[in-house]
């Protein structure tokens, strides 16, 4: 690729960037509630942590454990989310059609989706993360370097999900709007966000070996209760994101090429 | 295009239809409701495959290599619509971006000032009028100066005083940049004014072509608006009978 051809490719990403901020930086009624679910879902841990405590040993050695849980699996959740909502964005606004007859490339909308994914994790989990150092002295940076290593983990796995999600969209329209939603709940039981996946009967501790959240969280355990960083569950948990992002990326240019046949592109909308 | 054919399920909406467009002049595809203007136009920006046929835009394949050929094209159609709670300004920003258009606020103001946009640059687009919107569409259509532009009812709800600019404008940015146009409409006066050949389609086939004045000429009727109904009711073998057996209808 020439420098000329990066430039432009490079504004098209931003494109696609800028058209989502100006909706962002617009409303702060937006910016709160992406804090706010997660915000109020900590507050929630964050209680049922000082309740319990008093009278639970595990607790009292890893009082952060399920604050650390939760503001993860938002992570995980936001991170999801800022995909697929980008998408819905396009479909209500009915824009699909500008963006797929522009010279704009699906490799450079996937970028820009991720971009404003990590923006809208951040917004988010970090909201949250805020408030539990004010009201609760809980920091999450507490968990040091690995921390990096667990927001990456889930941060990926999310935007393989979102980009399933996407293809749905795509394939089944608004319709399907539900999943962008709940489609992350359906792996929530097997990635062991509150509980080890050893306590899961034999046939979901195989499904859940092979979640990348299911090692993240189980990393973040040893971190927390034991003071160890296990690199090998991170490894795992990576490799596993690669291939699930890998599948994502060829669902959504799949669905793309499906719309392209079938022409919803120019019709697809509220 | 060359035997260009789309089926869905059990419908042939474009049944292996060939034409070519003449480079620098404005043509109309016109036809009735699912006669296959919007379908044609479709494929042609590549956002909707065929099941067969091929289709070469500015010497470029279009099923290939349409990423070559796209940043030199643009279109205005009904179906799509931009961000409404983004302003004018920051949907034609965003799409100068896309476009690669080179100083875009010296671009944006120039349309601005040619569709009468600067009152409600800072406006969101959703909360402008019919009229306004198909404003701010043209202009999004002509950001990156294409040499191709593909015009689904351009003019559909404005005014006949800014219709009449609208048309105004394009035939002068056609002059002046030698743009090549395809235009599907169903507003017969522009068609006349406008273009200089007129491809008819009918159940997804070309049914026939010509000037506007070589058709109302052959039909023997008044107007394209006679033409456009003797063709779309498919009363033109009732209406003159002997035109075809003469070898003046296709």
């Amino acid at each position: 690729m020439t420098r000329g051809a990066l430039a432009l490719s490079l504004r098209r990403i931003r494109a696609v960037w800028r058209r989502h901020m100006y909706l962002l930086l617009r409303s702060w009624p937006r910016l709160v509630s992406m804090a706010y679910y997660p915000t109020v879902t900590m507050i929630l841990w964050a209680f049922v942590t000082l309740y319990l405590a008093p009278t639970n040993s595990f607790l009292q050695s890893a009082p952060g454990f399920f604050i650390g849980a939760v503001l993860l699996w938002d992570v995980l959740f936001r991170g999801q989310l800022g995909v697929s909502l980008t998408f819905v964005e396009e479909i209500y606004s009915r824009n699909l059609g500008n963006l797929f007859v522009s010279p704009l490339r699906l490799h450079e909308l996937v970028i820009g989706q991720l971009a404003l994914s990590v923006l809208r994790t951040l917004i988010g989990v970090g909201g949250a993360c805020l408030f539990a150092w004010l009201l609760f002295r809980y920091s999450i940076f507490s968990m040091g370097l690995p921390l990096v290593a667990f927001f990456s983990g889930l941060l990926v796995f999310g935007w393989a999900i979102g980009l399933a999600v996407s293809a749905m969209l795509l394939r089944f329209g608004l319709g399907a709007e539900e999943l962008a939603w709940a489609a992350i709940f359906l792996i929530a039981p097997v990635s062991g966000v509150y509980y080890p996946i050893d306590v899961l009967p034999a046939p979901l501790q195989a499904i859940a070996h092979m979640i990348p959240a299911a090692h993240v969280f189980e990393g973040m355990r040893g971190v927390l209760l034991r003071g160890v960083f296990d690199a090998t569950l991170l490894w795992q948990a990576l490799g596993l994101d690669a291939v699930y992002l890998g599948v994502g990326v060829v669902l959504f240019a799949l669905s793309v090429q499906g719309a392209r046949r079938r022409g919803t592109l120019l019709q697809m909308g509220e | 295009m060359r035997g260009l054919v789309k089926r869905y399920a059990r419908v042939e909406a474009v049944a292996g239809i060939s034409f070519d467009v003449r480079a620098g002049a404005t043509t109309a595809l016109l036809g009735g409701n699912g006669a296959g203007k919007t379908t044609t136009l479709s494929m042609l920006l590549g956002v909707l495959l065929p099941s067969g046929g091929s289709i070469e835009v500015l010497g470029c394949d279009m099923l290939r290599e349409r990423h070559r050929v796209l940043p030199r094209l643009n279109f205005t159609s009904p179906y799509v619509d931009l961000p409404k709670r983004l302003t004018v300004r920051e949907n034609l920003s965003v799409f100068a971006d896309l476009y690669g258009v080179a100083r875009p606020s010296t671009r944006i103001g120039e349309l601005a000032a040619e569709f009468d946009l600067g009152a409600i640059l800072r406006r969101p687009y959703g909360e402008l009028s019919a009229g306004q919107r198909t404003r701010v569409s043209l202009a999004k259509a002509l950001l990156n100066r294409p040499d191709l532009l593909l015009l689904d009812e351009p003019t559909a709800s404005l005014d006949p005083d800014v219709g009449d600019r609208m048309r105004s404008y394009l035939e002068r940015y056609q002059k002046d940049s030698g743009c090549t146009m395809l235009l599907a409409s169903h507003n017969m006066g522009e068609v006349e004014r406008m273009c200089s050949d007129v491809l008819m389609l009918r159940a997804g086939r070309i049914v026939d072509q010509g000037s506007p004045a070589d058709l109302i000429m052959r039909y023997g009727r008044d107007t394209m608006e006679e033409v456009f109904l003797d063709i779309a009711r498919g009363t033109v073998e009732e209406a003159t009978p002997g035109l075809r057996a003469e070898g003046m209808l296709p």
